[in-house]
């Protein structure tokens, strides 16, 4: 193993030749936010929120697919690049329909994390409201497009450990959605193991387990009064 | 095969060409205009004339003057200066022009100039055949010389001669950003022996152009020989030619033009009986402009979904299947074989000195003379649409030139003395891109033409990275607040603010330019966004408590 020194916001930092300045900025316990990035799989730099300053580069980099070099000096927070942070968390909030106080993963969700993160508390941006759907057809899990923001950890996910590439993208540009199968419902989708990991990688609200939400909650109010009853009369038979 | 045998097969096709060949254009625009037609009403009057021992109709590739077509051009071996061209020929008027030939009466077509500024300013390099041999015949392609350069770099060069050559000619990618073509084939070449690939990027998408669709259509062979060119001089054997599913005729003519090139041991297994190996499939793409970018082009190849990825790597590095790639542009390969053919310094002696060669330009828009132009480097702007194009129709003036497509930008007309090279057009905020130029006059609203441009890159943009996916669908909700007359100050500012942001961080290259067509309209013709503004309520308000 062979180990280079680079410095990340004036701080030495060594680190493990091959590494991602990434990984040697949380090593050093530098944050820098990211959305897409999933400790296990494969880096697209899609979300653009870990972009960094290298210096001698003039092109911002993304850092979870930027290799560490010896001598590299790295800016993860200026003004300019928390502005941009801020404006594409904007955008992400302007583009699907984000309802936190409806939403499974409320107060447990990275996109609310990396807005209180990079300081955004409205959007600049005019809401789209876009006509999306909702899958339930699954007998376990869920998926609110609504809520979805294409970070593609489920496609990641689902292709690279599970193996069975349930998901994958369709369409361009806004249009562009996860889509299960070949399109088809998801409870349709054979390949589907059901084994859940999708759930576990989405950032967001969007991929949910069924039956955790409160309205799905099944409430046995006979229940009380055959306990009484039972107990009252030992009769133990509904 | 020996360099003879090759120059005899060569011979044998000019020898079996008749006197007087009839070209009759059949690429897609004057397809478009009944030209097949043309040329079989042609054949018919050839036979009723009892022509035939010494004239032929030809169905060739494109002549460019495409807003004049069909096009049909008569020339005759014993004084080939005196060409003669008819356009906008109809099927009737084929009798007529074959008469005339003997002498029985006058063409009934109308009569061009071959004269012309817009034929006699350009210098063909690329398209030197187009438009005078038949694409769908290999025998019409040996005839020019065909293949010679390829047969030569096997036999006389090693690879390293080859890059060599290229690097020195000073060739430029013709796809639009102008990477040194050499470098790039030396990147490739040095990289470890192994399973290289070539691939021709033939996804042309820009609005408005339709330059390689035509030198496809028109000289498929020269682009194949460019590509096993390549193939050996990097020590790649296979190669890909990645076209849009749009260009149906393209693919058509290539298909015919890989098989007859097997056939002659000019592709394949052992190519001219030498050790070398190349072989050239086609892709099909579904369409789709973000597949002009490399590593989504690449994706693309290996059937997945067009998605670009960051690099590096580069494809050089890491491409095809995660093997070394070299990537390039048909025009950029279409220059490929006449410098093997004329040597690296007569190429250099061409264009401006950090500009070689020619570039070829879809002149579209309000002009006069619309269709395809091959023209030196350097060439001022006005030449190409005042003399060439002769101008605007009608009373207005030039008012913009749109350059590069969705990554260009548009020129104002202040600056047509600008000559065209790949920095010039930069500095000026725009880009040579891929080679379309639309033309624009007094009447065009620079605020809907970036209007437009966005709209494309809106519906273009894969969706993979935020800033481009809704960075375009905000700049165009603000291009179209201002048009129609609902926006104030503050959405000006925004769109800026959005201009700088998507540009800085956006993955490929299809985000970090789709401003630019915004950018430059608000360079050169801001008071046209100014006086779309409407005054901001907040402040009238505060004005009227006040």
């Amino acid at each position: 193993m062979s180990v280079v020194t680079l410095k990340i916001n004036d701080i030495d930092v060594a680190a493990e030749a091959g590494k991602t300045v990434l990984d040697a900025a949380r090593e050093a316990g530098i944050r820098i936010p990211t959305l897409c990035h999933l400790d296990g799989v494969s880096d697209v730099g899609a979300c653009r929120l870990c972009l960094i300053e290298i210096k001698g580069i003039p092109k911002l980099l993304p850092a979870c697919v930027t290799e560490v070099s010896e001598g590299m000096e790295v800016t993860t927070h200026t003004p300019q690049l928390d502005e941009y942070r801020r404006m594409t968390v904007e955008m992400l909030f302007s583009e699907g329909n984000h309802v936190c106080a409806v939403c499974v993963a409320n107060e447990n969700c990275e996109l609310q994390d990396v807005a209180i993160e990079v300081g955004m508390d409205h959007s600049r941006f005019t809401y789209r409201f876009p006509e999306r759907g909702v899958d339930i057809s699954h007998p376990q899990f869920g998926i609110d497009h609504n809520r979805c923001i294409l970070c593609t950890r489920c496609v990641r996910v689902c292709d690279e450990i599970e193996g069975a590439h349930v998901w994958d993208v369709a369409g361009r540009g806004a249009a562009a959605k996860v889509v299960t199968g070949l399109n088809q419902p998801w409870g349709d989708v054979e390949a589907c193991t059901a084994c859940g990991k999708c759930v576990d990688a989405c950032p967001t609200g969007s991929i949910f387990r069924k039956g955790s939400t409160a309205s799905e909650l099944d409430r046995d109010r006979g229940k009380l009064e055959f306990l009484v009853k039972a107990r009252e009369e030992n009769q133990w038979t509904r | 095969m020996e360099r003879a045998e090759l120059l005899e097969q060569a011979t044998v096709a000019k020898q079996a060409q008749k006197r007087i060949r009839i070209h009759c254009c059949t690429s897609t625009g004057c397809q478009a205009s009944q030209s097949l037609d043309v040329k079989k009403q042609l054949d018919n009057a050839i036979k009723t004339h009892n022509l035939g021992d010494t004239v032929e109709a030809v169905g060739v590739g494109c002549m460019g003057f495409c807003g004049q077509g069909p096009m049909v051009e008569i020339e005759d071996a014993d004084s080939p200066a005196e060409k003669k061209h008819y356009q906008k020929v109809t099927p009737e008027q084929a009798e007529s022009i074959i008469g005339s030939l003997n002498g029985s009466g006058e063409a009934d077509a109308i009569e061009g100039d071959p004269n012309h500024p817009f034929f006699s300013r350009q210098l063909l390099i690329v398209r030197e055949h187009s438009g005078r041999i038949d694409p769908e015949r290999i025998d019409e392609y040996l005839a020019v010389g065909g293949y010679q350069a390829l047969h030569h770099a096997i036999y006389e060069m090693s690879p390293a001669d080859v890059v060599q050559e290229i690097t020195q000619s000073g060739l430029r990618g013709r796809g639009g950003a102008g990477y040194p073509t050499g470098l790039k084939w030396a990147t490739v070449a040095k990289m470890p022996p192994g399973q290289k690939y070539i691939i021709c990027n033939a996804d042309e998408g820009d609005p408005g152009a339709f330059m390689d669709r035509s030198v496809l259509e028109s000289d498929p062979h020269r682009i194949l020989e460019g590509m096993a060119i390549a193939g050996y001089a990097v020590g790649a054997t296979q190669g890909y030619i990645y076209v849009r599913a749009e260009y149906p005729l393209a693919i058509t003519r290539l298909q015919k033009a890989i098989q007859q090139a097997k056939r002659k041991h000019c592709l394949g297994a052992q190519i001219f009986d030498s050790p070398v190996d190349f072989t050239i499939e086609i892709r099909v793409g579904a369409g789709a402009f973000v597949c002009g970018e490399e590593t989504a082009l690449i994706a693309s190849v290996e059937g997945g979904r067009g998605n670009p990825r960051p690099r590096p790597p580069y494809p050089a590095v890491s491409g095809l299947h995660g093997c070394p790639t070299l990537i390039n542009n048909v025009e950029t390969l279409g220059n490929i074989s006449p410098i093997i053919r004329n040597g690296a310094e007569w190429f250099a002696g061409i264009g401006t000195e950090r500009s070689k060669g020619t570039k070829i330009f879809s002149l579209t828009g309000k002009i006069r003379n619309n269709g395809l132009i091959e023209v030196p480097m350097g060439i001022t702007l006005r030449e190409i649409v005042e003399e060439m194009g002769g101008g605007v129709p009608g009373a207005n003036n030039v008012k913009a030139i749109q350059t590069g497509g969705p990554s260009g930008g548009c020129i104002p007309d202040r600056e047509l003395d600008t000559p065209v090279d790949y920095d010039s057009l930069r500095e000026l905020g725009s880009m040579m891109g891929s080679g379309g130029m639309v033309v624009m006059d007094d009447d065009t609203s620079m605020v809907q033409v970036a209007q437009f441009y966005m709209e494309f890159c809106r519906g273009e943009t894969c969706g993979k990275c935020i800033p481009c996916r809704a960075g375009t669908v905000q700049m165009y909700q603000l291009l179209t607040k201002l048009l129609d007359e609902k926006a104030t100050k503050r959405d000006l500012d925004r769109l800026k603010e959005l201009c700088g942001m998507v540009q800085a961080t956006s993955l490929c290259g299809l985000g970090q330019t789709a401003p630019n067509p915004v950018l430059s309209t608000l360079h050169y013709f801001e008071q046209e966004y100014l006086d779309l503004l409407q005054p901001d309520p907040i402040t009238v308000a505060a004005a009227n408590r006040g």
